[in-house]
């Protein structure tokens, strides 16, 4: 479920971030605690705490004293911006290059994306 | 944070041969650590400084801020499962855990009766009747209902199947979780247990090489697999810390870290990239073949 190429908390933290954006976790609705993602994940509960402080940090969740973690409003609006900029930089460019390594030229490749439109 | 162990300099020497070489750290309340090393490396050696079992050919230790020689404030606050541990031969598993409780204030009997049948525990056997992955379930049982404010684990898992291990693992993480206390974690099982541990230390040839955050590790390193001209040209500006050939191919292990840039250079140049895990970052600084003195600290 994690991979090593990268620290947990940062997984951990883009998980939320998903569950968010898929609309798992509703905005106001609560998250679950640290303890339950050690608990889940079996990772230690201070790098759970880190990866959800991470998004405390960045607006997308708050603290409600004594009661737990609350996804913000906004929150996945904010989350879709981030990650369509990442989208180009991490599919688009990726993809650019693989195709010029396999010589498939651009017009080739604008119509193999038209052809993966109709069968996603 | 509150350091529970201070350890300075710290030197232990059979005859001529240093089992520990001027080791210095420090354990803080409430983490979980992860002792990493090969056999003989130090690590036994340096549990049994730590409580007090061995003395130290030079160097300082203090738990809990004393010095931990004969003193039985300090000794009783610390509970250290080890594998080699041996009971009186009439004992019954019963009478190891009635023991255990009159020598652990924290003591939790309901939470060792549970874990007793969690791990199918015949509490009327005798101690010299049980099989090896039984005798490891018994020290599991007392290391985590001791609730020691330091709990000292040295391979804890001989003779454990994967079933039981995780049990250990989620039994453990639940109870730190409730009851937060320092833990030390010495294993073999490294890519088992590294996402438990909140930070490493690597002890190799009786020298500490590594002290870092176990979460900071993830990515610290990488392959980089390409014709050897152009993996050979990086070395000019990162340190590999493994490197093999086959054919005109080297696969070469860097310590370093790369950023999204750095790593779309490279694989434009035709590198292929793959990220290593603990258990090969620390077999290849293990493995003799690379000097870690400057590992740390970056």
């Amino acid at each position: 479920m994690m991979d090593d190429s990268r620290p947990i908390f940062m997984q951990i933290a883009e998980r939320i971030e998903d569950d968010i954006i898929e609309g798992r976790l509703p905005e106001e609705s609560q998250v679950p605690s640290t303890n339950q993602f050690a608990a889940f994940y079996q990772i230690n509960p201070a790098t759970a705490a880190k990866g959800v402080n991470l998004l405390v940090d960045e607006g997308i969740l708050y603290k409600k004293r004594g009661i737990g973690m609350f996804v913000a409003k906004g929150a996945r609006e904010r989350l879709m911006a981030k990650r369509r900029e990442q989208f180009y930089e991490q599919y688009v460019v990726a993809m650019i290059r693989e195709a010029k390594k396999l010589g498939i030229t651009p017009e080739q490749l604008s119509e193999m994306i038209r052809r993966g439109e109709s069968e996603a | 944070m509150n350091p529970i162990v201070e350890v300075q300099g710290f030197t232990k020497s059979y005859r001529d041969v240093h089992a520990l070489d001027n080791v210095s750290f420090t354990l803080s309340e409430n983490k979980i650590y992860g002792l990493l090393g090969r056999n003989g490396a130090g690590k036994t050696t340096l549990m049994r400084i730590i409580t007090a079992q061995v003395f130290a050919t030079a160097g300082t230790v203090r738990v809990f801020g004393e010095t931990p020689y004969e003193n039985d404030r300090v000794l009783r606050r610390i509970c250290f499962i080890k594998e080699s541990q041996k009971y009186p031969d009439t004992f019954r598993i019963a009478d190891v855990l009635e023991t255990a409780a009159s020598v652990f204030p924290n003591w939790d009997r309901e939470l060792a009766l549970s874990l007793a049948e969690q791990f199918r525990l015949p509490l009327k056997r005798k101690m010299k009747n049980l099989s090896r992955g039984m005798h490891s379930s018994v020290g599991i049982v007392i290391g985590l209902a001791s609730r020691a404010p330091l709990t000292i684990f040295d391979e804890p898992y001989l003779g454990l199947d994967a079933v039981a291990r995780t049990l250990f693992y989620d039994r453990l993480l639940e109870d730190y979780a409730e009851y937060p206390r320092t833990i030390v974690l010495s294993t073999h099982l490294i890519d088992e247990v590294s996402r438990l541990l909140e930070h490493i230390f690597v002890i190799d040839g009786g020298r500490l090489i590594l002290d870092e955050d176990a979460d900071a590790l993830r990515g610290r390193a990488f392959t980089v697999v390409g014709p050897a001209a152009r993996v050979d040209a990086l070395t000019s500006r990162m340190r590999p810390i493994d490197r093999t050939m086959l054919g005109g191919l080297v696969s070469a292990t860097f310590w370093g870290k790369l950023d999204a840039d750095e790593r779309r250079r490279l694989e434009a140049e035709g590198l292929e990239l793959a990220p290593v895990s603990l258990q090969q970052m620390i077999v290849r600084l293990t493995n003799g073949k690379f000097d870690g003195k400057a590992v740390s600290g970056e």
